[in-house]
């Protein structure tokens, strides 16, 4: 196994800005995908003579569909705002993770071919006048370690006084490296899985089947109610599309059960889809539309296939970007669904609303050893939103802890809400073979949780993201805290809800 | 190409140091393996080591970690059935490290 050959950044008394420590992190590469995983997606093998004008086209065909795109590249002014506002740049000290030099690197390239200027300029030699450069090896492998150092938190683009998305740029880099034959092993490799399979996991109907069944005796021994997880159940009113992680990995399934007892007491019918058995859309993170639509349409086709009235997303932070910003115009229109609910809704979402409406008995004393934080996972905090009010992503999922908890603390302001810092396994990067960076990148995160552990005594983090909870598992035990201190919102919701007939 | 050198044999490996062919798989290759990682393999090592094959044998895929503490639970007392156990046994997480010494694939995903 992968031994650890680097050091845990050192937590302070507040977050520091960390001096410069130029190439520090130039070394750390993802693993590159085989060409199988490549071919799967629809793209080439491996790099080929020819790529670096490929690379060109293929960057010159995104600037041209993307007017957003074209404008971050020519709208940036070097002021400066951005470049302490990213957790891999202050986890690291290396230069160029900071948003703007990031950018840069695209953005070199773009101007070299795609502008008057760099065209003239480049013919005779002088593109470095303008900042433009050619594209050749030493720039691709800068791209392939530094657009891998990115998760596509936007933190950045909150700071940025023209709202330049790094994000964007991040993907724009990656899915020109996948059309010329370097793309990321983690990624690639799990999107064929999606298309094999149906899941990340490559988890099959029968390995599903027999997990839920398995879930199905746990609560009945722990609670004595037959609380049910349903699969392919045709006219169900609401299908759940949830990342295949909760149904695997720990802390995660403690959120499935949650999930699946507030169904039950709420009296709702409800399945998964064996076929649609992800809530992950990694087409994302590639920034491939074409992926990102394929794996979309699986849950159109499910959800046509059932009959249900509803969709409901399950705790995962990117896939709540891809439905609540995506879905409609990757797969819709979803007018086949109850227009008197969200489509698509949150569990959080579907949750709250019950809560609300006294349709759910929770008693917080059951989570009395717990004294919770909440970590706003980045693309629900900054891309997406819930409930029917500007905010209520921030909202929502703390009063549904609240009324799970009696001992809630936030963490400091400048840290959660659209501030919060990513978990630092974000944006297709929460793979070992980029562990140095999980561990660096987590460092603001850490640091505004030792503050609330120190003054509040805070021992659990709840989080509704599958990355954030098995990032978190990993690297905190690098910061001295135990690894289950990380758990679902809706496991605390499981502890503290009263099953059975309403008293 | 990665490879694993056991009993004079090269046995290709992914990057990580999977096994790429289960059929390559030995006892032996566990101890090879856990020389690696400075880990002593016991009996208890052997449980989860077995019961992983025969879950893949049947299921394609690695249990999930709650049906691996269950199982593990019921062969080996209750109090073992559990995550903190199975971690006492592979530091490196029972999902993988554990994968890893049974020839299995490694889980993908956000695990």
């Amino acid at each position: 196994m992968a031994k650890t050959e680097f050091d845990t950044p050192e937590l302070g008394e507040f977050q520091l800005t960390p001096k410069l420590h130029d190439g520090v992190m130039a070394h750390s590469q993802p693993y590159i995908a085989k060409p199988e995983f490549q071919e799967a997606l629809g793209f080439p093998g491996e790099l080929e003579d020819g790529w670096e004008d490929r690379a060109v086209t293929r960057l010159g065909e995104l600037v041209d569909g993307s007017r957003a795109l074209r404008v971050f590249l020519d709208s940036c002014v070097k002021c400066g705002a951005c470049t302490d506002k990213c957790h891999y740049y202050l986890g690291t000290g290396d230069p160029l993770n900071m948003p703007v030099a990031r950018q840069d690197l695209l953005r070199k390239v773009y101007r070299r071919y795609h502008t008057p200027a760099g065209k003239v300029l480049g013919k005779i030699g002088l593109a470095g006048l303008i900042g433009a450069a050619e594209m050749n090896k030493e720039v691709l492998d800068q791209w392939y370690s530094y657009f891998h150092q990115c998760s596509q938190c936007r933190r950045c683009s909150v700071f940025c006084p023209y709202g330049i998305d790094t994000a964007e740029i991040s993907m724009a880099a990656r899915e020109v490296m996948d059309s010329i034959g370097q793309g990321q092993k983690y990624c690639n490799e799990i999107i064929a899985k999606v298309y094999k399979i149906g899941n990340n996991l490559g988890l099959p109907e029968p390995a599903l089947v027999d997990t839920l069944e398995g879930l199905e005796e746990d609560v009945k021994d722990e609670t004595g109610v037959d609380v049910k997880f349903p699969v392919d159940v045709k006219g169900a009113d609401v299908l759940l599309i949830t990342p295949s992680a909760d149904f695997f990995a720990e802390p995660h399934i403690d959120g499935l059960i949650g999930y699946a007892k507030v169904f039950h007491q709420a009296g709702i019918s409800w399945t998964l889809s064996s076929y649609a058995s992800e809530a992950a859309n990694f087409g994302m993170f590639i920034g491939s539309l074409d992926n990102m639509q394929k794996v979309a349409e699986r849950i159109r086709t499910a959800a046509l296939e059932l009959g249900v009235k509803r969709i409901v997303v399950g705790e995962c932070g990117h896939a709540w970007r891809v439905a609540y910003s995506f879905w409609n115009t990757l797969a819709g229109p979803f007018d086949f669904l109850d227009p008197n609910y969200p489509a698509p809704q949150h569990i959080i979402e579907f949750t709250h609303d019950l809560i609300q409406r006294g349709a759910l008995t929770l008693d917080p004393s059951a989570n009395d050893e717990y004294r919770v934080t909440f970590h706003d996972s980045c693309n629900v905090a900054r891309a997406s939103r819930m409930g029917n009010r500007p905010g209520g992503q921030f909202v929502l999922p703390r009063e549904v802890i609240k009324s799970s908890v009696n001992h809630f603390f936030d963490m400091a302001p400048e840290t959660i809400h659209e501030n919060t810092f990513c978990c630092g396994g974000g944006g297709g990067l929460l793979t070992d073979d980029l562990m140095e960076l999980r561990v660096k990148g987590a460092q603001p995160r850490m640091q505004a949780l030792k503050d609330v552990v120190e003054q509040n005594q805070v021992n659990y983090l709840a989080a509704i993201c599958a990355i954030c909870k098995s990032q978190f598992s990993k690297v905190l035990p690098y910061y001295g805290h135990p690894m289950d201190m990380i758990g679902s919102v809706h496991g605390l919701v499981s502890n503290a809800i009263q099953l059975g007939t309403k008293q | 190409m990665s490879s694993i050198e056991v009993n004079g044999k090269q046995l290709e490996t992914d990057e990580e140091g999977y096994l790429l062919n289960r059929d390559d798989w030995s006892e032996d290759i566990v101890d090879v393996m856990a020389a690696e990682d400075d880990c002593e393999i016991t009996e208890a090592h052997w449980e989860v080591i077995n019961f992983l094959r025969e879950y893949y044998d049947e299921y394609q895929i690695a249990p999930a970690v709650r049906v691996l503490t269950k199982a593990i639970g019921k062969k080996m007392g209750a109090d073992k059935g559990n995550s903190k156990y199975l971690y006492e046994l592979f530091p490196y997480g029972p999902a993988k490290q554990a994968c890893k010494y049974a020839g299995l694939p490694k889980p993908t995903g956000c695990v």
